[in-house]
């Protein structure tokens, strides 16, 4: 068998390399819906509380909604602009591919630094009551996610400095790293509703 | 296969780069003790580290008999029996049913049973195995402050009080080995459908295959949730956050709904693979096509989609609104209807038979004994003015025991035998499996059936001490655990005598049709040494009889079929 030769250190059969595309999307895609799932008993829990308690958010702990709005746009519009380097390397274009990578991990990071601004000025933390302890952690459970997918984006331009190691037959990591950020955007949608506009009601 | 070798993607690594780490021509003993990606030894990783995890809770429970003798607390300090009781069922539900049948059987047959050569992401299997030994440890350590007091569900308020450091670890230990059984879930589903072979048609599936993707697509649903559960546990217990804690406006059946939206499906975590080594077993074993394939195979799935809509079944004494209560009753009953398909199917399967009574078919039909009377006492618990009744008591205790301990623990010994000629590559002592089996029936039914009637009687479960009227019953079940406790002993002989000095199995001991036994015993590195070739359903035993026994051996058809497929 040739596969014997391959190393120990857990590089695949050649075969297997061969097919890996489809792999790891699918793999990527099922554990996205296990992850997705995570969300949903948090989201969840939420309303649970919320209809337990007569006013939401209680006295005191109100949120604010025009830096949260912004750092939305942000977070919605690096989906689109993520797509375009996701077209670029389709086209074998790899500079462009690397720079609207590029542009979305700093929107990314911009989201982070807007959620950490506002963890600093809302005047009240973590342990204040219910309404406050499901904000932190929600909102700081989905920037894990945004930290995590930033890292997956710089990832990838990092390893795009190869020429020749993406290229437009060859891209599932770029295309996963897609994946990921949308993922990150369609649950910060949700959230967003969730925390913010349904306190307005 | 060799244009895939093309290095375009990447430069190929040269030799010196891997130490001159070649695989070798068979697996060492040392390396079974190392990280490795292959996934048999990854499989027999996880069965012999939770068989270690079951010993261990299985002392833990001998030591609770031995409390349980007398109805006074003379042996053990209640808050030490608490601890033991704690993680006897942690250890026996993390460490013990979900990573052997899941992990242990599910990594070694899966991709035999499909023709692959490895799972498909074999280094995402490593990971999500070597993750389990940290979590055990990081359990025994949650002893040394106390342990865990609150019994495995943890419900607040009672572990937001009781030895917060050894609830957190206990948190920890379990949000590691949750994570763990995410990965290899991802893998199984991932593998059966990408990496089966062409030939092999969805519905000519091995039953096993079936369950093992019913059990990965629960697993993946469900288990995040009790992730969140925890964490947010974690937070109130050490970061003064205040979900659970109602005087700060939080609410405890949360915590109960997030835990048993995992809990319940565990359950089904914890049988359905088992119910896929049964349909091999019993097919196998009493060479008859399985009666119903089509219906076996979709009653998983079904159970898989009815079990996630079960899990109030486990509150209905928290306070759970009338409507919910009966949602969740009706639900708990339908689940019986898939199961006893299954149940039906074998029977069938058995019924006319040529049966040979080997230790496997000994334990799987001691399997359906005990899983229909524990499965029965289940339909009793999901109507709600009877839970009620018998909620918290030993009823309860007997219940989960017949299916967990007369189901799954049965099964997986079964599943044991059945394989270890495949796994070893030597055949187990049959007399010394029968002289298990014979321990372990009596063992259970001695110390599980007298619990139904303590429970009637009203004893509560979980706590050290009782009323005195209660003892002799209580006796009883000692005497049936210290056997039950003596009945590893002939196991662990028979496994560790026949894996050195048994006499040699072959490729098909069984006879079997499934793929997995059309190779070398055990298995080469890379699963087979030539293309396995499907060249009859998985359970078409006995359907053209007579061509069938004047082939001597399944190797001679297998040539045969090889050269006319050339």
């Amino acid at each position: 068998m040739t596969a014997i030769n391959t190393s120990v250190n857990g590089s695949k059969p050649p075969e297997a390399a061969h097919e890996e595309h489809d792999f790891r999307t699918f793999g990527l895609l099922v554990f996205l819906i296990s992850e997705s799932l995570m969300f949903a008993a948090l989201f969840v829990s939420y309303l649970i509380y919320r209809s337990s308690h007569s006013t939401w958010p209680p006295e005191g702990t109100e949120v604010e909604l025009l830096l949260p709005t912004i750092n939305t746009i942000i977070l919605v519009s690096s989906s689109f602009v993520i797509h375009r380097g996701d077209t670029a390397v389709k086209n074998n274009d790899i500079p462009g591919m690397r720079l609207w990578y590029g542009i979305t991990a700093v929107m990314g990071a911009i989201f982070l630094g807007g959620q950490v601004y506002e963890y600093l000025t809302l005047g009240y933390g973590l342990t204040e009551n219910v309404f406050s302890n499901c904000f932190y952690i929600m909102t700081g459970f989905h920037g894990l996610h945004v930290f995590i997918g930033i890292m997956l984006i710089l990832g990838v331009v990092w390893r795009s400095r190869r020429p020749g190691h993406y290229h437009a037959n060859k891209h599932t990591g770029v295309e996963m790293a897609e994946i990921y950020w949308h993922f990150v955007d369609v649950i910060w949608i949700i959230l967003f509703s969730l925390l913010y506009i349904l306190t307005l009601f | 296969m060799a244009q895939a070798q093309i290095p375009l993607n990447s430069p190929p690594s040269p030799p010196a780069e891997t130490n001159g780490h070649q695989h070798p021509e068979a697996w060492k003993w040392y390396h079974y003790f190392g990280y490795n990606t292959d996934h048999k030894v990854i499989g027999i990783q996880y069965i012999v580290l939770s068989f270690v995890f079951y010993l261990i809770a299985g002392m833990m429970a001998m030591f609770m008999r031995a409390e349980l003798y007398t109805a006074e607390s003379d042996f053990l300090d209640p808050n030490v029996y608490n601890a033991l009781l704690t993680n006897h069922g942690t250890m026996m539900i993390f460490f013990w049913v979900v990573p052997v049948a899941i992990g242990g059987f599910g990594n070694y047959l899966i991709p035999l049973m499909v023709g692959a050569k490895d799972m498909a992401f074999p280094n995402l299997n490593a990971i999500a195995f070597w993750v389990n030994p940290p979590a055990g440890l990081l359990l025994m350590a949650s002893l040394f402050f106390g342990g865990s007091q609150t019994g495995w569900t943890a419900y607040p308020p009672l572990s937001l009080i009781t030895n917060n450091t050894a609830q957190s670890l206990w948190i920890l230990s379990i949000i590691l080995v949750g994570s763990s059984s995410i990965m290899g879930a991802l893998n199984f589903l991932v593998t059966i459908y990408k990496l089966k072979i062409p030939d092999m048609r969805w519905n000519e599936l091995p039953l096993f295959i079936w369950a093992m993707m019913a059990t990965s697509i629960l697993a993946l649903l469900s288990t995040p949730v009790l992730a969140i559960g925890l964490i947010l546990l974690l937070f109130d217990i050490n970061f003064g956050t205040g979900f659970f804690r109602p005087e700060m406006g939080g609410n405890v059946v949360v915590y109960q709904h997030l835990f048993w939206f995992y809990s319940h499906p565990a359950v089904y975590l914890m049988i359905l693979p088992i119910f896929g080594v049964m349909s091999e077993i019993i097919s196998t074993h009493s060479r008859k096509p399985i009666f119903g394939y089509l219906a076996i195979a979709y009653s998983s799935l079904a159970i898989c989609f009815v079990g996630l809509f079960v899990w109030v079944h486990h509150m209905f004494s928290s306070g759970t609104p009338a409507w919910m209560r009966m949602f969740f009753a009706i639900s708990t009953f339908i689940v019986a209807v898939p199961t006893g398909v299954k149940i039906f199917s074998w029977v069938a399967t058995l019924w006319g038979g040529k049966i040979r009574l080997r230790t496997p078919l000994l334990f799987a039909v001691g399997l359906l004994a005990m899983f229909v009377f524990g499965g029965l006492s289940g339909i009793t618990l999901g109507a709600v003015p009877f839970d009620l009744h018998v909620h918290d008591t030993y009823y309860v205790v007997a219940h989960f025991h017949y299916v967990l301990f007369g189901g799954s623990v049965f099964g997986v010994y079964a599943g044991l035998y059945h394989w270890f000629p495949k796994m070893t590559g030597r055949m187990y002592n049959e007399t010394l499996g029968r002289i298990h089996f014979v321990m372990t029936l009596i063992g259970t039914l001695i110390t599980f059936t007298p619990m139904h009637s303590l429970g009637l009687q009203g004893m509560p479960r979980r706590v050290a001490m009782y009323d005195p009227k209660f003892e002799f019953i209580n006796q009883i079940c000692t005497y049936g655990a210290i056997l039950l406790g003596l009945s590893v002993i002939p196991f662990i002989i028979n496994m560790a005598w026949s894996w050195r000095y048994g006499e040699k199995a072959g490729r098909n001991p069984w006879r079997s049709l499934t793929l997995e036994w059309q190779t070398t015993s055990p298995p080469a590195i890379e699963n087979f040494d030539e293309e396995p070739i499907v060249w009859a359903g998985p359970y078409d035993y006995g359907i053209d009889t007579q061509s069938f026994e004047a082939v001597p051996s399944v190797e001679e058809m297998l040539k045969e079929v090889s050269q006319e497929v050339k």
